[in-house]
């Protein structure tokens, strides 16, 4: 496998520069003769559809959900980093670049974060363009807030929807692409399997969700902007068809999955309230910014929270991390409240909450300006638990929110199998082991408007492969494979719903490899998964047929991916003897139980090879070498 | 607690559709709307039953994903809220609930409460944009736009699409999605440029789709989970008569 990561040679800042005027590029008439497909369309997939059709390719782009619109970015709440030290505070490309890496706990490779770091300034721009209505100041500029891991106010925002806001300015160029011809819209069209013709990718097998045909769509290279996988553990924030399908058969095919183990657990989301729980709710980490997050001192206090006196309160993120406070990052924020949780610290039922307090902020501010901030938030607290956060504090405890890992891909974006590239949550390449707030919504419009569109015309220059029909053999096999295993989904009439199944896989992964993992630990998952995958084929129940808009069919076709992709995520957990960002090993910490990298061993990308159904996967390694920064203990304090 | 359902089931788009009657059993009021038919699904999954389908995603009331009409009223009537935003503490033990999809003839019905909105789609594509292309945008500061404008503009930004508004409305009308867009772009300076020929067209195609006309008896905005305000459709009507004068 060759896992070559083609960084430009040169100075880290001239690097970008450099590639740009070295790639090879395709003529403008010629651009059209090239067709691309485009799997997904939240941010990093529409923007990059749109993008490739302003250039001339013709487009076809394909999304699970009835409308693009509503791809999972658009629940992304608190905002988009970007450089342009709008505040006077010191921000730089520098800056980001460097809060970037040491966020990601120098586990993310240098090139690619720097260059991510410096498209953020056009990103905002372009925008802003498109109508985003960013929150701005009474002068009539752009507003900022700041955010975890970082000491500058370089957060974008419009209100508690930047996400939204930030897809729909996509959904609408998208949208306009769709409208002049250039691109090819396939809603409520699920992505099942990728097709390599002489090594290169050149389509995908879909299946219609609404008459549940099986298809195939040949192209010249293929882009795969399908997101992330934490609904493997059933509990996330993440929206219920958020899956791993697309990146995991890609892998199956080939493609390194780089990093699996890199999960983020989101320190502000609103606690399980039982059972029946179908998904968690996050609250933007922007509250973080005016609320206090504290559990009484005293084990098991049983007071009314009010009688509670401010000394025998424990703030215990201002005490730990004093320069950073609320705003310490993710990881470190939502293993502190495990923590005092696990001291038998937490609020609410079951003990499994912290509470995070807005009294000071609206004694020093108001209610109204705490409202116009995050009063939307503040509604959505109310919704689901039925509780004021203006007079009562908010709980919150952690959740899957973000996987880190991804397809493995170069500096181009693309992946091991040449045609194939990956953007957005779906690769691994720009966070390391932990994802900064507000660097997502970056990183998928980065991708997708600035990045690829440079990229994948070097790859159509020097390539020069032919588009094959997609009457070739090599998709009539692959459909053969979907629709057997389609069949044999529908065929097996067991005792046991997918859901079931589902949800006993997230409980063992939450258990064993979520927040805190330990070698006895994921062994023992390593033992239980490929006794639950073997029951889930022979005692899964699938109603229904496959000729029809079947929603326990489309689940179970992913909770089947979730099964063989649960053991690899435990597979690198176990294999990654270290501590690092949103991976921590309870035997490798700090005395003051911070996460303990071991930089001598472990500063590599672990790259995982395929290898067939009854063998272990391969492990492959990329060196991480860092010629501008200075690999350090991340310390918050 | 424990509901009773009447449930709207609908095996293809032109097959003959029904009620039939479910129990929802030893539900707890702290479950969302959704939840609670997850629950019963998963009984009717054991009988070996076919689930009823439905449409959700994010459950947290922003991809628009969700619909179903819920004792008359899209979303349940709850202001300001989405049907995977209601919670059961909403309804009381022993209620009888009845569910529904979307009714209007530019939304036709898949399956059960699944429903096709791709006419949404096509009104944003008719000109629900600013024609700018990747790059070569200027600094985002070097336009001020007034906070006013920005915030009302974001008020019409909010819209998230899942049609209630059209679900609401006796004429199956669409001018409260239609009339959020055209203020979300017209209110910005981004957006002036092409204003007249975007609301021409939005309207145009909304017409085409199939929607009713707009009586403004302002159904729609109290059924939007949005809350976005009626007072747009009367600045779409003033941007579309004086897109019209300028033709």
């Amino acid at each position: 496998m060759n896992l070559d990561a083609r960084i430009p040679s040169g100075p880290l800042d001239k690097k970008w520069d450099r590639h740009r005027l070295e790639m090879k590029l395709v003529n403008p008439a010629n651009k059209r003769k090239f067709d691309i497909i485009v799997v997904g369309s939240g941010l990093a997939g529409a923007s990059a559809a749109a993008s490739l059709a302003e250039l001339g390719y013709r487009v076809q782009c394909f999304c699970f959900q009835d409308s693009p619109r509503r791809a999972h970015s658009i629940a992304a709440q608190g905002g988009i980093n970007a450089a342009k030290n709008y505040q006077n505070d010191g921000d730089s490309i520098y800056r980001l670049f460097y809060d970037t890496i040491k966020g990601g706990d120098f586990r993310a490779r240098e090139a690619n974060v720097y260059r991510l770091a410096q498209v953020s300034v056009n990103i905002i721009d372009q925008c802003v363009a498109q109508g985003v209505p960013f929150a701005r100041e009474y002068g009539g500029f752009l507003a900022n807030r700041s955010f975890g891991g970082a000491q500058v106010s370089r957060t974008f925002y419009a209100r508690g929807q930047t996400g939204q806001q930030l897809l729909l300015g996509a959904y609408q160029a998208l949208c306009r692409q769709i409208s002049l011809g250039a691109v090819e819209m396939y809603p409520r069209t699920e992505m099942l399997d990728v097709v390599l013709v002489d090594g290169h990718a050149k389509g995908i097998i879909v299946r219609d969700l609404i008459s549940g045909e099986i298809s195939s769509h040949a192209a010249d290279a293929v882009v795969l902007a399908t997101g992330g996988y934490g609904n493997v553990f059933y509990l996330s924030t993440n929206a219920r068809g958020c899956n791993v399908t697309a990146i995991y058969r890609a892998y199956k095919k080939g493609a390194a999955f780089a990093n699996p183990c890199y999960t983020q657990i989101h320190p502000t989301c609103i606690p399980v309230s039982g059972e029946h729980q179908s998904k968690l709710t996050l609250m933007s980490e922007s509250l973080r910014n005016d609320g206090r997050v504290w559990v009484p001192k005293k084990k098991g206090d049983a007071r009314p929270l009010q009688s509670i006196p401010e000394a025998e309160r424990d703030f215990f993120l201002e005490r730990k991390y004093p320069s950073y406070g609320n705003l310490a990052p993710r990881d470190i924020s939502s293993r502190a409240a495990k923590e005092v949780c696990d001291e038998g610290r937490g609020v609410g039922p079951g003990g499994l909450g912290v509470y995070l307090d807005f009294a000071d902020a609206i004694k020093r501010l108001g209610a109204d300006t705490i409202r116009e901030r995050y009063g939307n938030l503040f509604d959505m607290y109310q919704t689901i638990t039925g509780e004021n956060a203006y007079q009562t504090p908010m709980r919150i405890y952690p959740a899957v929110h973000y996987t880190m890992g991804g397809l493995w891909v170069d500096y181009n974006l693309m992946s091991n199998i040449p045609g194939l590239f990956v953007l957005g949550e779906a690769n691994f390449s720009d966070h390391g082991a932990n994802r900064l707030g507000a660097s997502a919504l970056m990183q998928g419009l980065g991708d997708g408007y600035f990045i690829l569109p440079y990229t994948i015309g070097h790859y159509f220059a020097s390539a020069k492969t032919a588009k094959p029909s997609s009457s070739h053999p090599e998709f009539k096999k692959a459909e053969e494979e979907i629709k057997a295993r389609t069949n044999k989904l529908l065929s097996i009439r067991g005792q046991r719903t997918v859901t079931s199944f589902h949800r006993e896989l997230g409980k063992l992964l939450w258990d064993k490899c979520g927040m805190a993992r330990h070698e006895a630990g994921l062994k023992e998952a390593l033992q239980r998964i490929p006794a639950l995958r073997q029951e889930y084929w022979e005692n899964v129940n699938v109603t229904g047929e496959g000729g029809e808009l079947n929603q326990a069919l489309e689940q179970a076709g992913r909770v089947a991916d979730f099964m063989e992709f649960a053991e690899l995520l435990c597979l690198d957990a176990l294999m990654r003897r270290e501590s690092c960002g949103g991976h921590f090993r309870t035997e490798f910490q700090t005395p003051d139980g911070e996460a303990l990298r071991n930089d001598e061993h472990f500063s590599f990308v672990a790259a995982w090879e395929y290898q067939g159904p009854d063998k272990p996967p391969l492990l492959q390694k990329e060196p991480l070498t860092y010629e501008e920064v200075k690999m350090a203990q991340r310390s918050y304090q | 607690m424990n509901l009773t359902l009447k449930v709207w089931r609908q095996k293809k788009a032109d097959s003959r559709g029904r009620f039939i009657e479910y129990q929802a059993r030893n539900v707890i009021p702290n479950m969302s709307f959704l939840e609670m038919l997850d629950v019963v699904n998963e009984e009717l999954m054991g009988r070996g039953e076919e689930p009823i389908a439905f449409d959700s995603d994010c459950r947290e009331g922003i991809c628009g994903t969700c619909s179903l009409v819920i004792n008359g009223i899209p979303h349940g009537g709850r202001r300001g809220t989405a049907t995977c935003q209601l919670h059961l503490r909403h309804f009381k033990d022993g209620d009888t609930i009845t569910i529904q999809p979307w009714r209007a003839r530019a939304f036709p019905v898949v399956k059960d409460l699944v429903v096709n909105r791709s006419a949404f789609d096509r009104i944003i594509q008719a000109g629900g944009f600013v024609s700018v292309s990747t790059g070569g945008a200027p600094d985002g500061n070097a336009l001020p736009i007034p906070k006013e404008a920005a915030e009302l503009s974001m008020d019409a930004a909010a819209c998230i699409g899942c049609g209630a508004c059209v679900a609401a409305c006796k004429n199956a009308s669409a001018m409260l999605f239609v009339a959020a867009k055209v203020s979300h772009l017209a209110l910005l300076p981004q957006g002036k440029v092409e204003k007249e020929r975007r609301v021409l067209n939005m309207v145009k195609a909304m017409d085409a789709e199939g929607f009713g006309n707009c009586t403004v008896t302002g159904s729609c905005e109290a059924a939007c989970p949005k809350e976005i305000s009626l007072d747009f459709i009367a600045r779409m009507n003033r941007e579309y008569g004086l897109a019209l004068l300028k033709k």
